[in-house]
């Protein structure tokens, strides 16, 4: 039992953290809680399905037409809507909860309410620990290492990423060096969509594609980023795979209650956030976060 | 000014509502309304099934009502029950008062069709459920039969009997299991998403099933309905040493359960109530991985009654789709017809009488109402010689009929085009491993 938790907690810990990972960045960045984020990770998945089935294309290439197609569309939204109210937070959050339900609508409208599946990239299944594990979870599992391996090397090594942490940390500073700000926000939007569309791309063969799918993740990665911290990367981490494992403990030891797996886990961050109100690598005062 | 001109307006809405040219009026049809959520599958499957019976019999010249010929007119009326409640009691009063409709047939989820019910019988208003499975609406019929008489439940069984075809349908596949593994005393798996009817299926299992001589796993799982991801369920099943699962699961989640249960190729047997395993698109949905699962079902090319084959075929030619239990709609349309030609006028109480001696083979069996001796009147009769259910298993791309059993152990009862319940072969070379 304890090889089926430390496995399938992981999974599911690493599928909240690619989730979680794209909202995180806005955040921290722009300071836009961007709450049509998993919408784009639906509107993903409604176009691997679109390539894949409809169109015939490989799942590979379909997943990166799809990562393509989305962050546009993200960073189309960016510009005609969000980089307008960005800074009026409140309007921030109801306009993308009108976003996504437009998403949700135009998919309801193009695909109707049947429920779609996307081809995994690969099938089958391995033995861990005497523990079956579809190949696909794995992959996801390992591309949710690659990108916050990726993230982190764009963050902390390359030109675009120091900005990217300057305006994070202070924007008018940032702007007083000559960071362009807007520029800065547009291509961590670009990143964040991008992050939601790669997470869209790897769940669509394992869960079930349909117009309301955005919606309790949407309420898990707001768990994940409130319990690590708002706009804290390591924070979301840890956070989504608190969760996970939470999840899965409920689902082992309590069998009978597996449906309140998910408000478990909120019970867990409500109680922690009792304790910590910043949450796990959040910062009390803007001025702590360096 | 502007309150006057308001005011103006106001006069004018209601004296055009008050003209009776501009009602709509259902002289020289009968206005039948099909009520259900209709941008979904199941409000999609009461339409289509609706809609097939009423061109049918307008092809063939309409209702008799006493000496007069009158076509079906049917009018589409979205419920949109599955995601707002409140939102079908509204629609059902519209379907009445504004679109006059003098009959309904459809409704899904009970507690949706609780409200519609009590609309339409304040109405008077015949309503013929092709959805909703809860003993409740016909109990209810007994408990106060002036109002709710014009309530009938064509289709499914109610929730009871569903529970007695699912654990039919559980001794099926343990006498292969039994037989093919040589395992004495098979262990059993509850999987049952959390809601009422898998409450149910729960706390009788525990009675039912240790009684078929196997042993079943105390504690049950219980995912959510819209569980997206059930690895760690299947993996604890895994773990328990389970050679069958019984299964409830009446929306997506039964798609991620089958897929995952395919693809992690879990060594037990998968059966009981998987409403989306009744669809044709659940084999493109679970990507072929949902290969032997089994549930109860309605239709499938066998020959329950002589209709069953052609609508069957018929259904699947105009729509694609394969039909489920709500296309009952189709059979609701020609009992209600009859009842019409029977009583021979298009009074309410006067087509209640009829309706009550109805015996019908239409597409899902012989339907028969039950009396108010059995505590639910006007539900649907099931048993050997009426409607049975059926046990459905996807095998290679099609979709099977494995219940009632091919040897006719179940009362005699054996419908043509049935076949023996496989087991999955991962499951036989895991046992047979070990």
């Amino acid at each position: 039992m304890v090889a089926n938790i430390l496995i399938n907690g992981a999974i599911t810990g690493g599928i909240y953290a690619l989730l979680a990972l794209g909202f995180s960045l806005i955040f921290g960045v722009a300071k836009i809680i961007n709450l049509a984020h998993t919408a784009f990770y639906m509107v993903a998945a409604y176009f691997i399905f679109t390539f894949a089935h409809l169109l015939g294309l490989s799942a590979p290439l379909s997943a990166i037409v799809s990562i393509i197609i989305t962050t546009a569309i993200g960073v189309g939204t960016y510009k005609l809507v969000i980089e307008r109210i960005r800074e009026h937070e409140t309007t921030v959050l109801m306009i993308t909860i009108a976003l996504a339900l437009v998403f949700q609508e135009a998919m309801l409208l193009a695909f109707g309410s049947h429920f779609r599946s996307a081809p995994s990239f690969v099938s089958g299944h391995v033995e861990l620990l005497g523990v079956s594990v579809t190949i696909q979870h794995i992959l996801t599992f390992g591309v949710v290492l690659a990108c916050l391996f990726g993230i982190w090397m764009l963050l902390s090594k390359s030109k675009l990423g120091i900005a990217i942490r300057a305006v994070a940390q202070d924007r008018e500073i940032a702007n007083l060096v000559g960071i362009n700000v807007n520029t800065i926000c547009l291509i961590t939007m670009a990143l964040a969509v991008a992050l939601a569309a790669v997470a869209g791309a790897m769940v669509a063969p394992i869960f079930v594609i349909q117009p309301h799918m955005w919606m309790h993740p949407l309420i898990m990665v707001l768990a994940v980023v409130v319990l690590g911290g708002l706009g804290s990367l390591k924070g979301s981490f840890a956070a989504a795979f608190i969760l996970g494992y939470t999840e899965t403990l409920v689902v082992f030891l309590l069998p009978m209650g597996s449906f309140i797996k998910a408000a478990v886990a909120l019970a867990v961050m409500v109680a922690v956030l009792l304790i910590r109100p910043e949450g796990l690598f959040g910062v009390a005062f803007e001025e702590e976060r360096l | 000014m502007r309150r006057g001109v308001v005011a103006l307006l106001i006069v004018c809405l209601v004296a055009v509502a008050l003209i009776p040219g501009c009602q709509p009026t259902s002289e020289g049809t009968i206005k039948i309304g099909v009520i259900g959520p209709m941008t979904f599958i199941q409000g999609e499957q009461h339409w289509y099934g609706a809609k097939m019976a009423a061109d049918e019999i307008n092809e063939a010249g309409g209702v008799v009502v006493g000496n007069v010929t009158m076509p079906i007119e049917l009018v589409k009326i979205d419920s949109n029950e599955m995601l707002s409640v409140p939102d079908a009691a509204t629609a059902m009063e519209k379907a009445i008062t504004v679109d006059k409709v003098d009959f309904l047939v459809g409704g899904f989820r009970t507690e949706a069709v609780l409200p519609m019910q009590d609309i339409a019988m304040d109405h008077h208003k015949i309503f013929l459920g092709c959805g909703a499975a809860d003993r409740v609406l016909c109990e209810r019929v007994a408990e106060d039969y002036d109002k709710y008489k014009y309530w009938f439940r064509i289709t499914p069984v109610n929730d009871a009997l569903l529970g007695t075809i699912c654990y039919l349908n559980l001794f099926n596949v343990i006498n292969v299991v039994k037989d093919e593994l040589g395992i004495e005393k098979p262990k059993v798996a509850l999987l049952m998403e959390k809601a009422a009817i898998g409450d149910n299926l729960v706390g009788h299992s525990h009675h039912l099933v240790p009684a078929m001589n196997v042993e079943l796993i105390e504690e049950a799982w219980r995912p959510s309905p819209t569980a997206t991801d059930v690895t760690a369920e299947l993996s604890a099943i895994k773990d328990s040493g389970a050679h069958i699962i019984l299964t409830y699961f009446s929306g997506p989640a039964g798609i991620v359960y089958a897929k995952q249960w395919g693809e992690l190729e879990i060594p037990a047997a998968s059966v009981g109530i998987n409403v989306e395993a009744q669809k044709s698109g659940f084999w493109d949905a679970t990507g072929g991985k949902g290969n032997y699962d089994t549930s109860l079902n309605v239709y499938n090319p066998i020959e329950q009654t002589d209709k069953s084959i052609p609508f069957f075929n018929k259904f699947v030619e105009e729509t694609g789709e394969f039909p489920t239990y709500t296309a009952g709609t189709y059979d609701a349309l020609y009992i209600l017809k009859d009842a019409i030609e029977r009583a021979g006028t298009l009074d309410p109480d006067a087509i209640v009488t009829e309706l009550e001696n109805t015996d019908y083979h239409g597409a899902g069996g012989r339907m028969v109402f039950m009396s108010t001796e059995t505590g639910v009147p006007h539900d649907i009769t099931w048993g050997p010689g009426y409607v049975t259910g059926i046990g459905t298993q996807w095998r290679d791309g099609e979709l099977l009929c494995v219940w009632p059993p091919v040897d006719g152990s179940w009362n005699g009862v054996v419908y043509e085009g049935t076949v023996a319940y496989e087991l999955p072969p991962w499951v036989i070379d895991y046992w047979e491993a070990k």
